[in-house]
């Protein structure tokens, strides 16, 4: 229990120092600090999947950030600017928006199971029905492939798309 | 409740890059960490304390799993995020080409 | 982007291939253990991104896999679209999965019905496509040149 507190606060300052910093580079490898420890609090709530998926994930992601800046400019000259009209009016207004979305969301989080008890209606139904109906072991992958094939199917379709959409942006024949 | 409390301020962090910085990685940045608050909601929500991950390693054993419903959810998220933040990523190189910077607001003065 | 050191390249030779093994396993046991076509797709191309890495982004064998990831990419996605269009085709309902193929005896590596195949289509669409991202960041020189 205390370990998932101090993951989270882990998570928190390093999301801070991450938009803060003035180097856009130790801004990547907080970003990686941010992902790993999402990876760990996976494994701690008993979801292997997501904790495979994200590591090697959040590995790539730091790749491509890290050419990006190699491509860009590593050093971010906003940082200690002068403030400008819009960007104050931008702030006030975040910060009553921020003052909202938490009364709003502590309601409806209270209407929430508590942690550690959830309700598991439809799950329950996944569970039972998982190996006698559709005959893998892992409840995920009988999830993801047949009882929520379609939503699979668009996710694939999906990321085809922006795999496709990153080499059409990208790529140098046909360009000036 | 305050486990939730500290997801939706990791989200408003992120929420903060995306509204208020002028730098365009820092707003790449803060896209990133908003969806790792998501996908971190969604798993705490589907914990069962003293519960097992949902794999069957024996044909009678007792159903006592965490919720896989969320994880599935999350499984497919993860990696459409990271397609869409390279996305995001291959615009910022086209744009720091065209216009040598990466400052939001000098972009908009050159358009002009 | 240059190569990096003997050693480096010496390791890489040896744990590259035992990476892209284990990336294969996770996606054929993808119904049985933690893992599936997305896990075992990402890690797959985690193995390709450590080899482009270490050897440096100008060798032959890279160039000649920058023209043919993105064709793999889609022929990925036909396969997981061909499995779901298999059970509108023979029984009239899309992505019906158990009663075609029969459900096998469980805990065996060919049961789950069509379950397999939509994993090892959805891997090799993940991986194809992951490692094309990656390529056209970090490979651009090379990449796509006419």
């Amino acid at each position: 229990m205390i370990e998932i507190y101090l993951f989270l606060i882990f998570m928190i300052i390093a999301a801070v120092i991450a938009i803060e910093i003035k180097n856009l580079l130790a801004a990547a490898i907080a970003v990686g600090a941010v992902g790993f420890s999402a990876a760990i609090l996976f494994i701690i709530l008993q979801a292997p999947d997501l904790a495979i998926v994200q590591i090697v994930v959040e590995i790539l992601t730091v790749i491509i950030f890290v050419a990006v800046i190699f491509r860009t400019t590593d050093i971010d000259k906003t940082v200690g600017k002068q403030l400008t009209s819009m960007q104050i009016l931008g702030i006030v207004f975040y910060g009553f928006f921020a003052l909202l979305f938490i009364i709003i969301s502590e309601r409806i989080l209270n209407t929430l199971p508590p942690f550690g008890s959830p309700i598991m209606k439809v799950a329950g139904e996944y569970i039972k029905l998982g190996l006698p109906k559709v005959g893998g072991t892992n409840i995920v992958a009988d999830i993801i492939l047949d009882f929520r094939g379609l939503d699979t199917l668009g996710e694939a379709t999906v990321l085809f798309t922006s795999a496709i959409g990153v080499l059409a942006v990208m790529r140098k024949a046909g360009r000036k | 409740m305050l486990i939730f409390i500290s997801c939706i301020i990791l989200f408003l962090i992120g929420l903060y890059a995306v509204v208020a910085k002028r730098n365009l990685l820092k707003i790449a940045i803060g896209f990133c960490i908003m969806e790792y608050a998501v996908n971190m909601l969604f798993a705490l929500i589907g914990f069962k304390s003293g519960a097992i991950d949902p794999v069957i390693t024996k044909v009678d054993m007792p159903h006592n799993f965490v919720d896989p419903l969320p994880q599935a959810l999350v499984l497919t998220a993860i990696v459409i995020g990271v397609g869409t933040t390279a996305l995001f990523l291959s615009f910022i190189v086209r744009i720091y080409e065209k216009f040598k910077t990466l400052d939001v607001s000098e972009i908009k003065k050159l358009k002009g | 982007m240059g190569g990096m050191s003997l050693i480096v390249r010496r390791i890489t030779e040896i744990v590259c291939g035992f990476i892209f093994m284990y990336g294969l396993y996770i996606i054929l046991h993808g119904h049985l253990t933690p893992g599936g076509g997305f896990a075992g797709g990402v890690i797959i191309a985690g193995s390709l991104i450590l080899r482009v890495l270490a050897f440096g982004s100008g060798t032959e064998s890279e160039r000649m896999l920058s023209k043919r990831i993105p064709k793999l990419m889609s022929v990925g996605l036909l396969i997981f679209w061909g499995a779901a269009f298999t059970g509108l085709l023979m029984a009239g309902i899309f992505f019906l999965n158990a009663p075609i193929f029969g459900l096998g005896t469980p805990f065996h590596l060919l049961s789950a019905g069509l379950i397999p195949i939509c994993n090892i289509g959805i891997g090799i669409n993940v991986a194809a496509g992951l490692f094309s991202i990656f390529l056209a960041f970090a490979a651009v020189k090379y990449f796509m040149e006419e």
